[in-house]
């Protein structure tokens, strides 16, 4: 009874997702006020039919109801019941139906902080995202309906996949699919813009929060993901290049554009074009990457089973939409205008080529990682020979990332202090001298300190050095310039958060190069054969295999490894690796050990038992690892500050046209007026 | 006149920086592409010789053989009609099964023994790389038609060079 509710539902959900696509988008139109205001109510509608069928399936789950097909695939009566939860969308179904629902989310909240908007902009953002919904519930009642019935029923579930049985797993998809979906709502509002024509400043004032939270939850997403594969896969890597690493990477690069063009859009009327595309390349990116994970089109060492009939509908439903954005973009964006005028070195410059850069990179990744397809498609068309199947190695998007970063990094350094209009770049440099005297300083001692001179290790830590010095005297400097007969504290209050979480946010990818350059230049490593009391020596740590014991867990048996750690003779700990086997798929699993610290990780993990009682063994030691995903959280947090800015809340109260001269007079109280006074 | 300088300045320096990308991303994708190819067309010569590329195909049953150093690790990879030996030191994923799909990463070395520097892992016992599923569809395919080539041929003997693993693990 409960999956027929659920099913009835995700129909009825779809119904209102149809009227609210339809209705208030012509009253907009045809200015019919009363088709616009039905916009609100029926998607909070929507809404609460997809929790409730989102709510079934949950149920079915958590009460191992195995007549619902979903769940006899993807759970078992022995999972926890975390697990179960988390199983709701560890299959293809079930993570449509959470994207549905994400989707509603966010309708939801745009209708509840939508009370300062134009009614017509109100009912075009809400319906654009109603057909969006259309899309895809219709995909998942045609193609992927998770309440389908198995009978007669299962006796017991075939288990969730071993390896999504994991507390980082369970938050992990929800966090990516809110950043994933978020920039749906940057992308109504774009949408939105060019129908009514109309692109201003408290548009793109608009835009900004929205962008800004559904890119923290992606970076929280990523991050979650990256560190997930670092301790769940065994062997301690945390990026691979991926297919399905780089699906999520392209709407990130894509949103972190958009955020620092909707900046400008916002502050100086620039960039208006630019921006609009970037929001609907951003969320075509989203949907390339559900299309990308769901299809199995491309080989990736991420593939879960999947299914290519599917693949074919969102290929199609990402067609429609990226081609009607854009013809309605070729025929609407010269309307818009291109926005205020700007010298050739100032802030709006540094704002474009820090775009172009993110593009060009998004753009590389997007070349490497449909590469396979292209190639594919060109044969199937006749254009080339027949070759036999390619795939772009992980080189390639090292070889092309690394060098495009340094450029970006150069201008996040100096940009944030640049002068809007017009800026003089000798006094920008006599000003950064130190910086970047400190941050060479920092670049030739590190990689001696970690023990060898090595050139990208130079690179990484100068890029790193010169953004945390950079962010230092920035702040330093907009210290200065608020009022100096005021206590400190109040000093500190007086500055805007959003400027504090830039910086925190910058500060943020320093750290993450950091953590990046130092482990991938000074890791050590050791696959080895250890005998019962055989030792070995990585990184200057002892690590000594004292033998497996047999456990049990509560769905799978294991061996646990006893390895003792020890420095210069000093025992420190017992690290405890385990080779899991998964009772109901009898699938194996390696749960590495791992000794996370803030200057360096201890990794152990199990291989196969070679000869009575020794086992091969993964050992490694991972300098400033952690580093890696510090530096997503600051990236998070900044985002998370900038976005809870006063003059994002404060808008209803004051007039539009005061708001922009204060946008206006903030925009211009940057750092370089206070030296300017100094 | 002097802001018309600096913005020829500005363009050919955007331009110069436009062939410079290019140039990295065409040279990075041209260097970095790796070609799949299946154990009949390695035995037919048809992988380079000294280049990376990517072998795939099932694990032969009974085929995993390790060295005494307990990390060397021996295994023949097959498509259903011709087998190459695969040899890789270090420690193998987890899903890594004999009679299931694999993929690995190498050069040939000579004797068309296949030096492997990686075994890419999968995260899913069900799911089946789309190029190796391709591969044994052709070389059934290609088995199809030869037996039928065969029993037209009937007079003839047996083909010598006939897989000696025909049949098995598919």
């Amino acid at each position: 009874m409960v999956p027929e509710i659920g099913h009835f539902a995700l129909i009825i959900a779809l119904c209102l997702a149809i009227v609210q696509g339809v209705f208030p988008l012509m009253g907009a139109q045809l200015n019919i006020r009363p088709w616009m205001n039905m916009a609100k109510p029926v998607a909070q509608g929507q809404f609460v039919f997809l929790a409730i069928s989102f709510g079934c399936l949950t149920y079915s789950f958590v009460t191992d109801d195995y007549s619902v097909l979903y769940t006899a695939s993807h759970s078992n009566s022995l999972l926890p019941t975390q697990y179960k939860v988390a199983g709701v969308w560890g299959g293809h179904e079930g993570s449509l139906l959470l994207w549905a629902m994400m989707l509603g989310l966010w309708t939801f909240m745009v209708t509840l902080f939508s009370k300062n908007l134009t009614e017509e902009m109100v009912a075009r953002v809400i319906a654009i995202m109603g057909l969006i919904g259309v899309g895809f519930l219709l995909f998942m009642l045609l193609t992927s309906n998770p309440f389908e019935r198995l009978l007669p029923a299962a006796p017991d579930g075939r288990d969730l996949n071993p390896l999504l049985q994991d507390p980082g797993l369970v938050i992990h998809p929800p966090m990516l699919y809110m950043g994933y979906v978020g920039f749906s709502v940057a992308f109504a509002f774009a949408i939105a813009a060019l129908l009514g024509g109309r692109l201003d400043a408290a548009w793109a004032r608009w835009s900004r929060p929205w962008t800004t939270i559904a890119w923290v939850f992606l970076t929280g997403g990523i991050g979650l993901g990256s560190w997930w594969a670092y301790y769940e896969l065994g062997w301690g890597g945390w990026w691979f290049w991926d297919p399905v690493e780089n699906a999520s990477l392209m709407p990130w690069l894509a949103g972190m554009a958009l955020m620092h063009s909707l900046a400008v859009t916002e502050k100086r009327g620039g960039f208006k074009s630019w921006t609009v595309l970037l929001a609907i390349v951003a969320f075509s990116l989203s949907l390339l990457g559900t299309f990308l994970v769901r299809s199995g089109v491309i080989t990736s060492v991420h593939a879960f089973a999947t299914d290519p009939e599917r693949g074919t509908f969102i290929l199609g439903f990402l067609f429609v939409v990226v081609v009607f954005s854009l013809l309605l973009y070729a025929w609407r964006a010269p309307k818009v205008g291109l926005g205020g005028k700007f010298d050739l070195v100032s802030k709006e410059t540094m704002l474009l080529v820090n775009n172009v850069i993110l593009a060009v990179i998004c753009a590389a990744v997007l070349l490497g990682t449909v590469y396979p397809i292209i190639i594919e498609g060109f044969i199937s068309f006749g254009w080339i020979e027949p070759i036999n199947k390619v795939s772009v190695g992980a080189p390639y998007f090292n070889i092309v990332f690394v060098p495009l970063l340094m450029p970006l990094v150069f201008l996040l350094g100096i940009g944030p202090l640049a002068r809007w209009k017009k800026a003089d770049m000798p006094e920008l440099m006599k000003r950064l001298r130190w910086a970047f005297g400190s941050s060479l300083l920092a670049a030739i001692i590190v990689p001696f300190a970690m023990g060898e001179f090595q050139a990208w290790a130079f690179a990484g830590i100068l890029m790193a050095a010169w953004i945390i010095s950079t962010v230092i005297y920035g702040l330093r400097e907009r210290f200065k310039g608020t009022n100096n007969k005021l206590p400190w504290g109040t000093r500190l209050a007086s500055i805007p958060i959003g400027f504090y979480g830039m910086h925190v946010a910058h500060f943020g990818v320093a750290i993450c190069i950091v953590g990046g350059t130092l482990v991938s230049n000074y890791q050590s490593d050791k696959d080895v054969r250890m005998d019962i009391g055989d030792t070995v020596e990585v990184g200057g740590y002892t690590f000594r295999f004292d033998g497996v014991i047999e456990t049990k867990g509560p769905n799978y048996t294991a061996n646990q490894g006893m390895i003792r750690v020890s420095r210069d003779g000093h025992e420190l700990m017992t690290l405890n690796p385990e080779k899991r086997i998964y009772t109901v798929q009898t699938m194996p699993m390696t749960e590495a050990a791992i000794d996370t610290g803030t200057w360096r990780d201890l990794y152990v993990s199990l291989g196969e038992p070679v000869s009575n009682g020794a086992w091969s063994v993964r050992v490694y030691h991972k300098p400033f690892v952690s580093w890696l995903w510090t530096g997503c959280i600051l990236m998070a947090l900044g985002g998370v500050l900038a976005m809870s800015d006063r003059r994002y809340r404060v808008t209803s109260r004051k007039t539009e046209k005061s708001e922009e001269g204060a946008a206006l007079k903030e925009g211009s109280a940057t750092p370089e007026l206070a030296s300017e006074k100094a | 006149m002097k802001s018309r300088h600096k913005r020829m300045m500005a363009i050919v320096i955007g331009l110069v920086g436009v062939a410079a990308i290019a140039a990295l991303i065409l040279n990075a994708l041209q260097s970095n592409i790796n070609h799949f190819f299946s154990p009949t067309e390695v035995v037919a010569n048809q992988a380079p010789k000294d280049r990376t590329f990517r072998l795939g195909g099932l694990v032969e049953e009974g085929s995993i053989r390790r060295e005494d150093d307990g990390l060397t690790v021996h295994f023949n990879v097959t498509d259903g009609a011709e087998i190459v030996v695969v040899k890789y030191t270090g420690i193998l994923p987890d899903l890594f099964r004999e009679g299931e799909g694999v993929v690995a990463q190498g050069k040939l070395g000579t004797d068309n023994l296949f030096m492997a520097e990686e075994v890419l892992a999968k995260h899913d016992e069900t799911y089946m790389p789309p190029e190796v599923a391709d591969a044994l569809e052709k070389a059934d395919e290609a088995k199809a038609e030869k037996a039928k080539a065969d029993e037209m041929n009937a007079a003839q003997p047996a083909n010598s060079t006939a897989p000696a693993v025909k049949g098995e693990g598919i």
